[in-house]
């Protein structure tokens, strides 16, 4: 077989030409790569916001919490499940939740952005492991405090520890920070439920959150909760009350995601063909002279293709090396589903970095196999002679 | 005309290489088009704006509500000429995935506010009779296949229940900015219904639009019904309904930004090779134009032939870009049409095509092109061996 | 006793657009084993046609034509194939050497179709260098490299797999008069101190006359 310091030497001749080829693949791959960590890092974000063993329940048909509404006897009701997890202090693992968006200006900009304020109660945080006080205190129940997520904290105007925030026509200092991680939790404010209620003159709770004694039991008390007369409700999965969020946003990423994608890669295609037909074109009678000393068709088209297939690799290595520096961002915006600000990383994995060296050397295969067919199928005589 | 002719022959001596060529060509073009359209899309709202309406809603957010009381206060204000007002319903028509627009409004004040909104004026007389009744938009319509005297039924969400509506008026835009996708029916009757079954959440209006009488007194007005509600229970935020768009936008602006940027660079890139190729082929004929010179052939003029073919090629994808644009737009307008109810091609990004075709041709015919000019006869037919 | 290279009734035709040429008319005729043939004859009388018949890098339309006693008209592609790369050398006008390789890998190439160790085939080529006289050149590039030199390193990948027959054509097309001479003597000593057929087509009359045996192609019939 023709050794490969023969395909690498010729890639390197033609410098210019293959580095644009590469390019133009490293692109399609960076895009490519791109879509996959942000949509992963969507999913990470919300999934993870969610625990197997917590149960959410909200009005039935609103969408999300802030489109709910739980009455408070309705919430009293929900209290004295038996299901309820007890905690290590004795005390049962629910919370009754009052979730709101208020728009808030973004520091620096005069940008404003709807961000998540959850009432909570003394349950909440126990429900939730998740979330760690990284600054400060929790704010006292009963007073005008609250606490911050960390990427609210850091990004909008008065939500820092110490700072304060005027809405409800009261002032509400932030007495701590948590840190949740990826999850959405990073993105809200916290404070206590029932002043919040008051502040903005509600009733009603958005939602009631709490732990199952065993996960597995969940089939029975959704359908014994949502057939409940007194009760108007809808019981989910944390986890799958927050992939629902997300759904709108997941579609619309890969939608977009995908299609550019595609209409990219055709155009790398393209310019790998047409890098590949001229390799051929330049090198008749090269590949004339081999053939003549004996070497087989199928040698040719494989060093041919091989060429291709490297183009591919080296603009995938390239394209995934470039995209993986993504992860440093951070995104934040409005969730179409929700209304609120999510904030959520780029997150790369294994499985993406296999799918993105897969996708490049297809792509190098489709741009080199017809110019390859061609070289393998030459005439020898017809191929020498042009030379 | 001779001239055309040779640099049609020549331009396609390597069929295959010319039409791989002038298809990366039309690639770039159409992703470049494709995503300047969604970008448009994306701004649509702001383009339907008028300089004289304003939006005012509660300050802290959209979802909190205003009491319906304010609107006649909001209609004392000066230079106000005109006040309605709705509340965002957010119903679903038999599955989530069937997205569309709808709200409730105050109807004859709305319809005076919205003059690009036509409907014949029989179905608005039905429509203003039939307290559920609800007017449609044509595209809606034409989708379900809903007809006049339908009864449509929507899922409340933020307002719960199951909610029968009846289809009085069709209503299409004036121009091609007008969402024709949206679902109104009356206010009255949710509140007529919220007074029966959660009583508390009667009377509270979502936003009330406001027109005032010239835009330039817009931001006056604007202030002006701002401080007549500080420091009550319910602030209010007024702002121009373009300024209320915008802000919209801005809360996914990350995204849009990562999309332009994306589209610049990668067309850029897929340019460059359409240009390597095409200059590729110059090189190749180098002893062909010596022997051009030697028949007494002016170096401009080999030059402009040169030139001439590489136009040749850039505006051959430049047609068949454009006119690929708009199936591939009419495609992707149909899957993400639940995000975008207006997806419409704009004709004025045909003149950025035919701008980078002229850059790539160009591009791709200067430097061969002036190697040629400058080449000395005997080193170019050394070449043709 | 037969010949190293026997033909008979050998048949050509070409088409050219919607034109058939007769290049080859029913030839039969043997070649001697060492021997040094020179094919000479004008343009487009087929000579070409006939080397390249030999070499079997292209096929009669009639007629047989048998090499060390091998009918490589009746052989497969792929077995013709990896005939040429053990009973054929090739040697073209335009020297035809890769120019991404050395001249050492250039000679390397047919050995990479052997079985042979790397050791073994390092100890071939170089063999092959030193007769053709490059031996101090063979980590150059082509480009790097004279005419004559160029020339030399292909007669070197012809001779490295120990070939039945050498084929050259137009060997001497492309070079001064020196390198010319160079490459001649070359193939001269090949024949007589190595036995090597040599079949070479020309119309160089110095390269002639320095073969045994000239035989005329004029309009596909052998004189």
């Amino acid at each position: 077989m023709i050794p490969l310091s023969y395909n690498l030497r010729n890639l390197w001749t033609r410098r210019l030409t293959t580095f644009l080829t590469a390019g133009g693949m490293a692109l399609v791959v960076f895009v490519f790569v791109s879509i996959l960590m942000l949509s992963e890092g969507l999913r990470k974000t919300l999934v993870e916001t969610g625990s197997y063993e917590n149960l959410v329940l909200i009005r039935k048909g609103s969408e999300s919490e802030v489109q709910s509404g739980v009455e408070r006897d309705q919430a009293a009701i929900i209290e004295s499940r038996p299901e309820i997890a007890i905690g290590a202090d004795g005390k049962s693992l629910v919370a009754k939740e009052m979730v709101v968006l208020i728009s808030l200006p973004k520091r620096g900009t005069n940008k404003q952005s709807n961000v998540v304020i959850r009432g909570i109660g003394a349950g909440s945080l126990p429900l939730r492991p998740q979330v760690k006080l990284v600054e400060g205190r929790m704010p006292r129940f009963g007073s005008s405090e609250i606490i911050a997520g960390s990427r609210i904290a850091e990004k909008f105007e008065g939500a820092g520890p110490g700072e304060s925030l005027r809405f409800g026509m009261r002032d509400w200092r932030v007495v701590g920070v948590f840190d949740a991680g990826n999850t959405g939790f990073s993105s809200e404010i916290w404070g206590d439920a029932d002043q919040l209620m008051q502040a903005f003159r509600r009733q009603a709770y958005s939602s009631v959150i709490f732990k199952m004694r065993d996960p597995g039991e969940f089939e029975r008390i959704k359908e014994e909760m949502e057939s409940e007369p007194r009760l108007t409700l809808e019981a989910l999965r944390e986890t799958r009350y927050y992939e629902e969020q997300s759904e709108m946003m997941a579609k619309f990423l890969r939608i977009l995601g995908i299609s550019l994608t595609v209409i990219f890669s055709l155009g790398a295609i393209i310019g790998a063909i047409i890098t590949m037909y001229a390799a051929v074109a330049n090198r008749t009678a090269e590949i004339g002279t081999l053939r003549a000393l004996g070497f087989p068709r199928r040698s040719i088209l494989w060093a041919f293709l091989a060429e291709s297939l490297l183009i591919g690799l080296v603009g995938g290595i390239a394209g995934l090396f470039f995209a993986s520096f993504l992860q440093f961002f951070t995104i934040s915006t409005m969730n179409f589903q929700t209304f609120s600000e999510l904030a959520f990383n780029f997150s790369l994995t294994l499985p993406i970095a296999w799918r993105a060296i897969l996708f490049s050397l297809i792509m190098g295969f489709i741009g080199g196999v017809l110019p390859a067919f061609r070289a393998a199928r030459m005439n020898i005589v017809a191929a020498l002679r042009s030379s | 005309m001779f001239t055309l002719k040779l640099l049609f022959k020549n331009a396609f001596r390597h069929k295959l290489r010319a039409v791989l060529t002038i298809m990366s060509i039309v690639i770039a073009l159409v992703a470049f088009g494709l995503l300047r359209t969604v970008i448009n899309a994306w701004y649509a709202g702001v383009e339907a704006s008028s300089a004289t309406r304003l939006v005012t809603r509660n300050a802290i957010s959209l979802i909190f509500p205003l009491p319906l009381s304010y609107k006649e206060k909001i209609r004392q204000v000066e230079g106000v000429t005109d006040v309605s007002y709705g509340n965002w319903f957010g119903g679903i028509y038999i599955d989530e995935k069937n997205f569309f627009a709808n709200y409730a409004v105050e109807p004859e004040s709305y319809f005076r506010l919205y003059p690009e909104i036509i409907i014949p004026p029989g179905e608005k007389a039905a429509f203003l009779r039939d307290r559920k009744g609800f007017a449609a938009g044509r595209k809606l319509v034409a989708k379900y296949g809903w007809k006049l005297g339908d009864t449509v039924t929507l899922k409340g969400t933020i307002f719960p229940g199951e909610w029968d509506f009846v289809m009085r008026a069709v209503y299409r835009g004036r121009d091609e900015t007008v969402d024709e996708s949206a679902f109104m029916f009356h206010w009255d009757y949710l509140n007529e219904t919220m007074k029966k079954t959660i009583p508390r959440r009667a009377d509270q209006v979502g936003f009330y639009m406001i027109g005032v009488e010239r835009p330039d007194i817009a931001a006056g007005v604007a202030l002006a019904i701002d401080s007549m509600f500080k420091n009550s229970l319910a602030e209010t935020l007024t702002e121009t309904e373009k300024a209320f768009q915008l802000a919209f936008i801005a809360m996914s602006e990350a995204i849009l930004i990562a999309i332009q940027l994306v589209s610049l660079v990668v067309i850029v890139i897929i340019m460059a090779v359409a240009a390597n190729t095409m200059s590729m082929n110059v090189r190749e004929r180098m002893g062909e134009y010596a022997v051009f010179k030697t028949l007494g052939f002016g170096g401009w003029r080999i030059g402009g032939l040169i030139l001439g073919e590489s136009l040749l090629i850039a505006f051959i994808g430049c047609a068949l870009g454009i006119a690929l644009t708009f199936p591939v737009a009419g495609a992707f307008g149909k899957a993400l049409g639940q995000y975008f109810p207006i997806f419409n091609v704009n004709t004025r990004i045909f003149s950025l095509y035919a701008a980078a075709s002229l850059v790539v041709g160009v591009i791709a015919a200067i430097i061969p092109a002036w190697r040629v000019m400058k080449l000395p006869i005997a080193s170019g037919l050394r070449r043709l061996g | 006793m037969p010949g190293i290279v026997e033909i008979k009734d050998l048949c050509k035709t070409y088409r050219r657009g919607t034109q058939t040429i007769l290049v080859l008319d029913g030839i039969s005729f043997d070649i001697e084993m060492g021997e040094f043939l020179a094919l000479m004859g004008p343009s487009g009388s087929g000579k070409t046609t006939l080397l390249n018949l030999i070499a079997g890098i292209d096929r009669p339309d009639t007629g047989s034509i048998i090499v060390g006693g091998v009918d490589i008209s009746g052989l497969s592609e792929s077995e013709l194939a990896s005939w040429r790369a053990f009973n054929v050398g090739f040697i073209f006008q335009f020297y035809n050497l890769i120019p991404v390789l050395t001249a050492f890998e250039n000679v390397e190439l047919p050995l990479l179709l052997s079985g042979l160790s790397r050791r073994e085939r390092r100890l071939h080529v170089e063999a092959a260098l030193r007769l053709v006289n490059l031996a101090d050149r063979m980590d150059h590039y082509p480009g790097e490299l004279s005419g004559g030199q160029e020339q030399r390193v292909a007669i070197a990948r012809a001779i490295v797999t120990d070939p039945t027959i050498l084929v050259a054509d137009e060997p001497t097309g492309d070079l001064d008069k020196v390198s010319a001479g160079e490459v001649l003597d070359l193939m001269e000593r090949l024949n007589r101190e190595l036995g090597k057929t040599v079949i070479m087509v020309t119309h160089d009359p110095r390269a002639a006359a320095k073969a045994h045996l000239i035989r005329n192609l004029e309009k596909g019939v052998l004189t």
